[in-house]
């Protein structure tokens, strides 16, 4: 039924910490792994040793660059990608068959590989990119938040977490329960301001983000942070020892260090 | 968004073929049975023709089209499922009123009934098309007040140039129905150049910044794409026009509009130019289509390096 049930109390989802993922990729293929033979399987790829190749993946991990103010340098910030598992998802409500699903019991987004008919419209329903087409079984596929790795009583409870998440060598994802605001996942967001993409288009995303912390220090990666003669000892020792080893040239000093990397020549 | 010419053709075909049902009712209503069993059977085939061949054609983008009756189940939602439903529901008094109407069937008294409801359910299948696009909140130039009408009118100026054709090769065309031709044919160009202003006007309020949320450190570009070749999201929702381009296609439908006015206008003299005129009036609409695709710019691409969306 494409109706959304009323909210749930549970709502399950992730939180990704961007100040921590380093863009290694393992969640994406250990999400590819666990779900070509899990739920909705295989996640088919099309000429994949070919030299055109695609498929469909669940998790996608992008790369920004952020040009802050004061900064001379660029930051870069490595940014998964998935389903949010939205409180008003209208990949479910324009699906025609109802194989488009929001769970009553825990807000997971879902599509029956059943019933689907491949009509594409969720996908384009979607703001964030998160429901990939599989052109082999003819289906939508998306993040099921490994549901069946969650509840899935013969795996170690420890390992009943989306495979994302246990594979992250960081701890940069984080998976629980974000409609009790005193789990640990909720005191995170409140801790470290995590927030909604696109919140003004009224999708209520579960998944939040952490947003990156501030550089320690902004000055640190400028060319005139570089350490200055101070007069002391040992500064008048190395002047000794340039003179000695430039001759005919003028003595270097750390202001005039090029930073540039070229060589000299 | 990439123009699935299977959608192109459903479009346009059932769009024309329910306005040719929508006044082929009209018809019916004010001047009773057709004029001759012939036109009756030839304008219905036409009609009902177009109709099946769109929504047929609507099945072959589909992955699973043995599967394609579920999608009548969610009409509670759905406007796609709202479609179907309705379409399906207009089949039957469509082709009750075509058998009346013509003559194969005589029951002079339910043509009336039988043409309301097939005028009634013509229109609201058309709204329902319309309906899919303009409620999907991440296209804007889909997501705006001007796209219904836009369906309709197209729906309804190239049935209505269908109708012209056909009477003409009956040789029965009145100037009434050349003047609602090309009454409804300026329309169409009026609310497609309407639209277009409102488009091209329209402020692209959804960020990069917005849709990562990094607004917050600072100016947001793409450094690294996902893949090493373009994948679903992109090849579906990423497809876009050159601008150049849209502004010479946009100019050909404002061209093939007008030339079918003309050619319209031609047929008050010689009234084969009617054919001619409905053909080119369905070129226009399958170009405007195709740019109404191939125009619209999907909010996902702000994750792929769009500035705004």
């Amino acid at each position: 039924m494409t109706s959304l049930p009323s909210p749930s109390a549970k709502k399950l989802g992730l939180v990704i910490d961007l100040d921590t993922c380093v863009g290694c990729q393992a969640c994406a293929t250990s999400c590819k792994e666990w779900n070509t033979q899990g739920y909705s399987a295989p996640l088919n790829d099309v000429n994949a040793y070919g030299s055109n190749p695609s498929g469909t993946w669940l998790n996608r991990i992008h790369g920004y660059e952020v040009e802050e103010a004061g900064q001379a340098q660029r930051r870069i910030v490595n940014f998964p990608r998935s389903c949010l598992h939205c409180e008003e998802p209208a990949c479910v409500t324009v699906c025609p068959t109802g194989a488009s699903y929001k769970r009553a019991e825990d807000g997971i987004v879902l599509v029956n590989p059943e019933t689907c008919i491949g009509c594409k419209l969720c996908s384009w329903a979607c703001p964030y990119g998160a429901r990939e087409y599989d052109q082999n079984d003819g289906v939508m596929k998306k993040c099921t938040l490994c549901v069946d790795r969650i509840y899935n009583d013969n795996l170690e409870p420890d390992d009943r977490l989306p495979a994302c998440v246990k594979a992250c060598p960081t701890g940069a994802r984080h998976f629980g329960d974000l409609g009790d605001p005193d789990s640990a996942v909720s005191q995170l967001v409140a801790e470290r301001g995590g927030y909604d993409l696109l919140p003004e288009m009224g999708y209520k995303p579960v998944n939040k983000y952490l947003p990156p912390r501030p550089r320690r220090d902004g000055a640190t990666s400028r060319p005139e942070a570089l350490p200055k003669p101070d007069g002391s000892a040992f500064d008048r020792l190395f002047a000794w020892a340039d003179r000695l080893l430039s001759t005919g040239k003028t003595p270097a000093r750390a202001a005039d260090i090029d930073n540039s990397g070229k060589l000299e020549g | 968004m990439h123009p699935a010419y299977s959608v192109i053709l459903f479009t346009t075909a059932s769009g024309a073929g329910y306005g040719l049902l929508a006044l082929l009712g009209l018809t019916g209503m004010s001047h009773g049975q057709a004029s001759s069993i012939a036109f009756g059977v030839a304008a219905m085939i036409v009609s009902l023709g177009l109709i099946t061949a769109g929504l047929l054609s609507s099945t072959f983008h589909l992955g699973h089209p043995e599967r394609a009756w579920r999608a009548l189940s969610q009409w509670r939602t759905s406007w796609l499922s709202r479609e179907g439903v309705v379409a399906v529901l207009a089949f039957g008094p469509a082709l009750f009123f075509g058998l009346v109407w013509s003559g194969l069937l005589e029951a002079p008294t339910l043509i009336a009934p039988l043409g309301a409801l097939s005028v009634v359910l013509a229109v609201i299948t058309v709204f329902c098309t319309g309906k899919i696009y303009s409620s999907l909140a991440t296209i804007r130039a889909w997501n705006n007040g001007l796209t219904v009408p836009v369906y309709l009118v197209f729906g309804l100026s190239t049935g209505a140039s269908l109708l012209a054709a056909l009477t003409a090769l009956f040789g029965n065309l009145p100037a009434f129905l050349v003047y609602l031709s090309c009454l409804l044919l300026a329309l169409t160009l009026a609310l497609k150049l309407a639209y277009w202003r409102s488009i091209d006007s329209a402020p692209r309020t959804h960020t990069i910044e917005a849709a990562t949320g990094l607004g917050r450190i600072g100016r947001v570009s793409q450094w690294e794409v996902p893949h090493t070749s373009a994948n679903y999201v992109q090849t579906e929702m990423g497809y876009a026009v050159a601008r150049k381009h849209a502004r010479k296609l946009r100019r050909l439908v404002v061209l093939a509009l007008c030339l079918a006015i003309g050619l319209m206008l031609a047929a008050l003299v010689a009234p084969l130019a009617a054919v001619l005129a409905a053909l080119v009036a369905l070129v226009a609409a399958v170009v405007e289509r195709w740019l109404f695709f191939a125009e619209a710019q999907h909010v996902v691409t702000l994750f792929y390096g769009a500035r705004a969306a």
